[in-house]
């Protein structure tokens, strides 16, 4: 019996274990996400920590800015423009059918300056800026050159990831705007030139239905967004390892995350929006 | 010191002692977690216990700013250079002097231009680090860690991927910084040829313990079953290393 005793409690204990682990590995997900959530507000919080001390490297940030900025301005000027002539190009055949298609200067409008523009410019910037930071951060980790920065004393994350999300966030609305201008043109080409629209017609309604504050949500939105991409590109490529597969993975992750949670975000953002600025003010 | 990531327990309890000013080689096979090691002489990694005591101060006792001064005192070349790629020759080697002195650009240029000279680097300012030979980039790894005039350098195998030729070149040019400069160096190792040359105390790390520690000619002779495979499959023989040798017909 004595025997049985004693090869019993092992027994109970594997099975305690093997319980746990099987209840650990069903939150596995869960748990991972959440750690996951945890750094990139961590790393964020760390970054912004650094923002009102020395040294604070002007430079750094007009870099971050010309590549975020300056660099993504010809796919995201190209996107606008067509994206505002698909756009009143689908508004004027199906209007038409109801006779509205003199509104179509304002739908468009409206659907560019607070919707299309800031998700379809954040979506572009995660798939340049996303991916291009993960990578050069991560190859900087596995490289040792991220080392080679604290080892001369110079903090990382205030040297290479805070210029990037302060350059994210406030050259996103930037091109957010000029998204919209451009798509504007392109909708007013199809609608008008193409389509034999009335101009006057388009004009006033795009005047009457696209306020200031419309075309404000847009840049609140292209904030965030710009904000999150290169946060998580930053975050994915700062904690890269493993070579360059280890590069590779950061990078497809950065951007299948930072595309969905673009699509998350907006619709969250949109309801707090909503609130602050009801439809009709 | 004891280190683990995850379960894998690399730093095991290491006592080490580094002797200031001497050439003192850190040996120890493929993952033996020599790296991992010196990294934490400078808080570039945290041991989950124990501690690194620098002239008396526990380095993982040391608050953000105080330890941004403690930096200051090293030195390190990575094993591949880890030199900026979007930075010249230059830019590279000036960085800490414009991130921690207030030097005027022209003073800085001197300085760096001094440094690259001492290491027969003249020249190569205005190249990019992908322009450079292998031996090249550790010379201006070495470079970018010496103008801050460091008290301790820190080689990370700094002749790996070397032929013998620049292996031999840059074991001199560790030797000639030491006495240049009068630096403490701690260099890691697994070339015993390299080691025997430019060391003047050596440690053995196996299995996350220091298991050996002495003078070159201590490990020549070691009884110790693991150092002397070691040494003795290097094909390094008996007999006084050449950097004893060196020492010891050295005019006093």
């Amino acid at each position: 019996m004595a025997g049985s005793d004693s090869q019993g409690a092992p027994e109970e204990l594997s099975l305690r274990q093997a319980i746990m682990e099987g209840v650990r590995q069903a939150f596995a997900p869960a748990t991972g996400m959440l750690e996951t959530v945890g750094g990139h507000v961590l790393l964020g919080l760390k970054a912004f920590a650094w923002l009102p001390r020395r040294p604070f490297r002007a430079g750094t940030y007009v870099e971050a800015m010309e590549y975020i900025g300056f660099g993504s301005l010809p796919i995201v000027l190209l996107v606008g423009l067509f994206t505002g002539m698909v756009t009143a190009l689908q508004s004027v055949h199906v209007f038409r059918i109801f006779g509205f298609d003199h509104i179509v200067g304002g739908t468009t409008g409206v659907s560019i300056a607070a919707e299309l523009g800031p998700v379809l410019t954040s979506l572009m910037l995660a798939g340049r800026v996303g991916a291009g930071i993960a990578t050069e951060l991560g190859t900087m980790r596995i490289s040792e050159q991220i080392d080679a920065l604290e080892s001369m004393a110079v903090d990382p994350i205030q040297y290479l990831v805070l210029p990037r999300i302060v350059a994210g966030a406030l050259m996103t609305p930037i091109l957010v705007l000029l998204f919209f201008i451009i798509g504007m043109g392109g909708a007013y080409l199809v609608a008008v030139t193409q389509m034999g629209g009335d101009e006057g017609q388009f004009i006033l309604n795009f005047k009457l239905m696209v306020d200031f504050v419309e075309v404000t949500k847009g840049l609140i939105k292209g904030c965030i967004f710009g904000f999150t991409v290169a946060l998580i590109g930053c975050y994915y490529g700062y904690n890269a390892s493993g070579g360059g597969r280890g590069v590779g993975i950061a990078t497809t992750k950065a951007v299948v995350t930072s595309s969905v949670s673009v699509l998350v975000l907006d619709y969250f953002v949109t309801e707090v929006l909503l609130v602050i600025f009801p439809v009709g003010h | 010191m004891c280190k683990a990531f995850g379960k894998h327990e690399v730093l095991k309890g290491v006592d080490l002692d580094i002797e200031r000013g001497k050439v003192n080689v850190i040996l120890g096979g493929s993952g033996a977690g020599k790296s991992v090691l010196v990294k934490h002489f400078m808080l570039l990694l945290r041991a989950d216990k124990g501690g690194v005591w620098v002239d008396g101060t526990n380095v993982f006792e040391l608050g953000p700013k105080e330890l941004t001064g403690f930096r200051r005192k090293f030195g390190m070349v990575f094993q591949f250079a880890a030199l900026f790629d979007s930075l010249t020759v230059e830019d590279n080697c000036a960085f800490p002097l414009r991130e921690h002195t207030s030097k005027s650009q022209s003073e800085i240029a001197d300085i760096v231009a001094d440094r690259l000279e001492a290491l027969g680097l003249a020249g190569t300012q205005k190249k990019f680090p992908g322009e450079l030979s292998g031996g090249m980039r550790k010379r201006v790894g070495l470079a970018r860690a010496l103008v801050l005039q460091p008290e301790i350098l820190i080689y990370d195998e700094p002749t790996t991927g070397l032929d013998p030729i620049a292996t031999l070149n840059v074991d001199e040019m560790i030797m000639s910084t030491a006495e240049r400069f009068k630096v403490t160096s701690v260099v890691i190792s697994h070339y015993m040829a390299s080691v025997f040359r430019i060391a003047q105390r050596v440690s053995m790390l196996r299995d996350g313990l220091i298991v050996a520690c002495g003078s070159p000619d201590d490990f020549l002779h070691s009884s110790d079953e693991y150092v002397h495979t070691f040494v003795s499959t290097a094909g390094v023989t008996g007999g006084a290393s050449p950097r004893q040798e060196e020492e010891e017909t050295r005019p006093r």
